[in-house]
């Protein structure tokens, strides 16, 4: 069956772009499907950019062995493709005597999930190390492999080599329903796009993942999707900390952390609450004065400093306390779900789990003649190593069009005729920063939605 | 005068910002004999906030002509490269350091530029939705005034269907014009405040003219749509009462805040209430040889007083470059407001202190009057007929006349008692007279 693909993919997240790119290293026919305009637009882009170590992790749990995979993985994979990582290490501050007794339980813990570099750090020392702390700090772990990682450039890079390695990426695609089920040859799909055929089927819809299951006739899990909400602070606030600072975690959430960005800012959250919507990102004052009031026990000095965005994501959880990750031989199907919030750190180690599972269960996987293609080298949007405007390499990179980003003529056109160009102002922002900055567009949105209009008629300056 | 500056190239004075202030700043430091101007504008179109006001009023005080935005700042363009400065447009300060010394980036590459002084007029910009956590979805829609009219006046966008206004200073009643414009139907400006705070004249020509209402009272509590504005929550912030408006714009006008970035990379002293730059009255800032003028000092003031600041920085200016700092051996006393006011500009004097020893026979330096001879306040509340008083420790240096307070307008101090305050004592407070 020449015209069949081999494997569908449903949903271009983080988990689903790490499947498809870890897919196209072999010799098979991949679609990847996605529902939106763009790939990495759910949980992906709203979360706290972290690259977790899965130090606190349930050990024993695939989520604790895919997580410190993946980590190390992710880790080797953005050195290449320049993702922007940078790491900072972890301090998670007990502010109590509960807290503190908690410490070394944490650490044992960390142990078991096979992490062994947690290290005690004494009041005196965390002070030393992070002057700028607010008082009453008992002590902390320092967890020195933590990092801040780019949420957005992470899945661009993972289609990016998936798309050139020959996968048909469908945007605007939105799976509806099964026609037919493998009973024959292949499954097929209908769609927003119409029907798609296809011998294997990957659930990797994450807040849909429920949705996609049950027309598989799954019934394993419900997705409950957990609102958490995030401030982000203006850039005079980097000098505030050093590392991320994380509090001792509850059953519940890992709790109000406040982190560095790799884009030179300061972030305070996430809230954590149950919704009912699965697209409700909305803020609410509730959510933010609790932040901020966190935030300002943490480092006073964020009191002081302006906030530049607030955002909300969904993490899409289930009622297990684990991934929700099952192949089916006999129906050519996996499930890829319940990923909650550590998705970005795990992606790679999921994707090469399912990869795994998927070729157990009589997935045929053949080298891809030629060998895989290159990993991806993504535009450089980090602060760690030097942006293009302090390089400029070309006039167009001189071109400062976005001042607070300060974001060039340059990357704009590049992100324009990039392989996966923006299908809109905010896929723009996540690829390039524009508008993001403290002003959000007062002196550059409307010449930054004039250049996406006119490169869009094909009209781009390069 | 069209020279490209060489890597490490040197200038009398560089300005960053070819607004009113920078501009008029570079036309009288020409007009006064100063030889190397070079004025960066990181726009590549250069004159400032102006370019993009379509409304008149431009030009009253500085050039004794009433202009619209775009030709204010076309003709300061003009009378700027006539006087002989050097313009850069699209020409980003992406450093400045003590000495001083700058950083260009502009489509040339990377500049070192060293200047025997530097003016900052970068000017003010509009607090954001995020930065006034506004809560809800995040769609297109909303935006700021300085986005609006680039967006309309620049770019030529239609904004058809419902608007929605926040704020009602005059750059709210603007907001709502520019929209009227670009075609759409303002609902209703909004403010927090029990009143509008914008001059009659103009409140009524536009309420008559567009039929405005204005909100009082109320707040933008929460913001709805995916994808595309559906409305907004206001609440009536008496009695906590909320109802949802449609509409598909929604701007969020004036809580002003300086452009200060260059001013805090630079690690200047900023001042609490401006939070701009803190500066004397000479304009000069807590760096030597580095000067601030215009709304980065003040924000928001109108175009014409944002030039004479720029022109003030500039004698002084030139006055330090002929040797004339007479500020180095003076005690620098700073000036703090009081609630119900916000802040003071200029919110530092720096008097002469003679002799060795502790200060004594002491006074105000000569020529150490502020721009137009006073002291610019805003207050937080609505006032009816209060005094403001100068105080420095239990002195009382100076009463004003009786005057009116009102959120997001001017109230002037004279600068009388400059001569009257003490090196030697604390700091000066300004605040509502009893």
């Amino acid at each position: 069956m020449a015209d069949v693909p081999d494997v569908a993919i449903i949903g271009a997240g983080v988990v689903g772009t790490a499947i498809a790119r870890t897919l196209a290293r072999y010799s098979l026919d991949c679609v990847l499907a996605e529902s939106a305009s763009d790939v990495g637009t759910g949980t992906s882009k709203a979360n706290t950019a972290i690259l977790h170590t899965g130090f606190d992790a349930k050990p024993g749990t695939l989520e604790s062995r895919l997580l410190a995979r993946g980590s190390a993985l992710l880790r080797d994979y953005a050195s290449e493709a320049g993702i922007p990582v940078e790491r900072t290490g972890a301090l998670l501050v007990a502010w109590n005597p509960e807290q503190f007794a908690a410490l070394p339980v944490i650490a044992g813990n960390a142990a078991r999930n096979g992490y062994r570099a947690v290290k005690p750090v004494s009041a005196q020392a965390l002070y030393e190390r992070e002057p700028r702390l607010g008082p009453g700090a008992l002590g902390a772990l320092e967890i020195p492999d933590e990092s801040i990682i780019c949420p957005w450039t992470t899945p661009l890079a993972f289609a990016t080599e998936a798309v050139t390695a020959g996968v048909r990426l469908l945007l605007g695609t939105r799976v509806t329903g099964v026609i037919a089920d493998a009973t024959g040859d292949a499954h097929e799909l209908r769609t927003t796009g119409g029907s798609l055929r296809a011998r294997w089927v990957i659930n990797a819809a994450g807040l849909g993942s429920e949705a996609v299951d049950a027309m598989f006739g799954g019934d394993g899990f419900a997705i409950r999707p957990r609102r958490g909400e995030l401030i982000v602070f203006d850039k005079f606030a980097r000098p505030l900390l050093r590392s991320i600072l994380l509090p001792v975690p509850t059953a519940r959430t890992k709790g109000v952390l406040v982190a560095p960005t790799v884009y030179g800012n300061v972030l305070l959250g996430p809230t954590a609450e149950d919704v009912d919507d699965p697209g409700d990102v909305s803020t609410t004052s509730a959510g933010l004065g609790s932040l901020l009031s966190a935030g300002h026990r943490i480092l006073p000095g964020l009191a002081g400093e302006e906030v530049t965005a607030t955002y909300a994501g969904l993490r899409a959880a289930t009622e297990h306390p684990d991934y929700q990750i099952h192949v089916d031989a006999k129906r050519r199907y996996a499930c890829v779900a319940g990923i909650r919030s550590t998705g970005l750190s795990a992606s790679l180690g999921i994707a090469e789990y399912v990869v795994n599972e998927l070729a157990e269960a009589g997935l045929a996987l053949s080298p891809r003649p030629g060998g895989p293609v290159p990993i991806p080298v993504m535009p450089n949007i980090g602060e760690s190593r030097p942006r293009p405007y302090e390089l400029v390499t070309a006039p167009r990179y001189g071109e400062i069009i976005c001042h607070c980003e300060r974001v060039t003529h340059g990357e704009i056109a590049d992100a324009m005729t990039s392989l996966l160009p923006p299908a809109d102002l905010n896929g723009l922002r996540r690829r390039t920063r524009a508008m993001n900055g403290r002003c959000q567009g007062f002196f550059c949105a409307a010449s930054v939605s004039r250049l996406f209009r006119e490169s869009q008629s094909g009209g781009v300056r390069r | 005068m069209s020279g490209i500056p060489d890597p490490d190239a040197s200038v009398d004075v560089l300005i960053v910002g070819a607004g009113p202030a920078g501009l008029s700043a570079a036309i009288e430091l020409r007009r006064l004999g100063v030889g190397k101007v070079l004025v960066a504008d990181r726009e590549a179109e250069l004159g400032g906030i102006p370019r993009h006001s379509r409304h008149t009023g431009y030009g009253i005080r500085d050039l004794r002509r009433l202009m619209t935005g775009p030709g204010y700042a076309r003709r300061l363009v003009e009378s700027a490269r006539e006087a002989g400065a050097e313009l850069r447009p699209a020409t980003t300060v992406t450093g400045l350091e003590p000495a001083p010394s700058a950083h260009l980036t502009s489509p040339r590459g990377r500049e070192r530029v060293l200047a025997r002084a530097v003016l900052i007029a970068t000017g003010c910009r509009e607090r954001p939705r995020s930065a006034r956590l506004v809560p809800g979805d995040r769609p297109g829609g909303v935006m700021t005034t300085g986005e609006l009219q680039q967006r309309v006046y620049l770019n030529g966008e239609r904004l058809p269907g419902r608007a929605v206004v926040v704020g009602a200073e005059h750059v709210g009643f603007s907001a709502a014009v520019t929209l009227a414009h670009a075609g759409a139907e303002v609902v209703a400006l909004v403010t927090e405040h029990p009143r509008h705070q914008s001059y009659a004249a103009f409140r009524v020509g536009a309420a008559v003219r567009w039929r405005l209402p204005v909100w009082t009272s109320a707040a933008v509590s929460a913001i709805t749509g995916r994808g595309e504005l559906d409305g907004v929550d206001i609440t009536d912030i008496r009695t906590g009462a909320r109802r949802f408006v449609e509409c598909r714009t929604l701007v969020f006008t004036s809580d002003w805040i300086p452009d200060h970035e260059l001013a805090r990379a630079a690690s200047l002293t900023i001042d609490p209430g401006t939070r701009g730059p803190a500066v004397d009255t000479t304009l000069r800032t807590s760096a030597r040889g580095i000067f601030a003028a215009g709304n980065v000092i003040h924000a928001a003031e109108t175009a014409d007083i944002a030039a004479l600041s720029g022109r003030h920085a500039a004698t002084h200016i030139a006055a330090f470059l002929g040797h004339a700092d007479n500020a180095a051996n003076a005690v620098a006393l700073t000036i703090r407001t009081e609630p119900p006011l916000c802040w003071i500009s200029p919110n530092l004097i720096r008097l002469q202190v003679t002799g060795a020893g502790p200060p004594s026979g002491t006074g105000s330096l000569p020529d150490q009057a502020p721009p137009l001879g006073r002291f610019t306040i805003r207050s937080g509340e609505f006032r009816t007929v209060v005094r403001l008083e100068v105080r420095q420790d239990d002195r009382r240096l100076a009463v004003s006349r009786p005057m009116r307070l009102i959120p997001g307008r001017p109230v002037h101090l004279h600068a009388r008692w400059l001569a009257s305050a003490d090196p030697a004592d604390g700091p000066i407070s300004v605040g509502v007279g009893a």
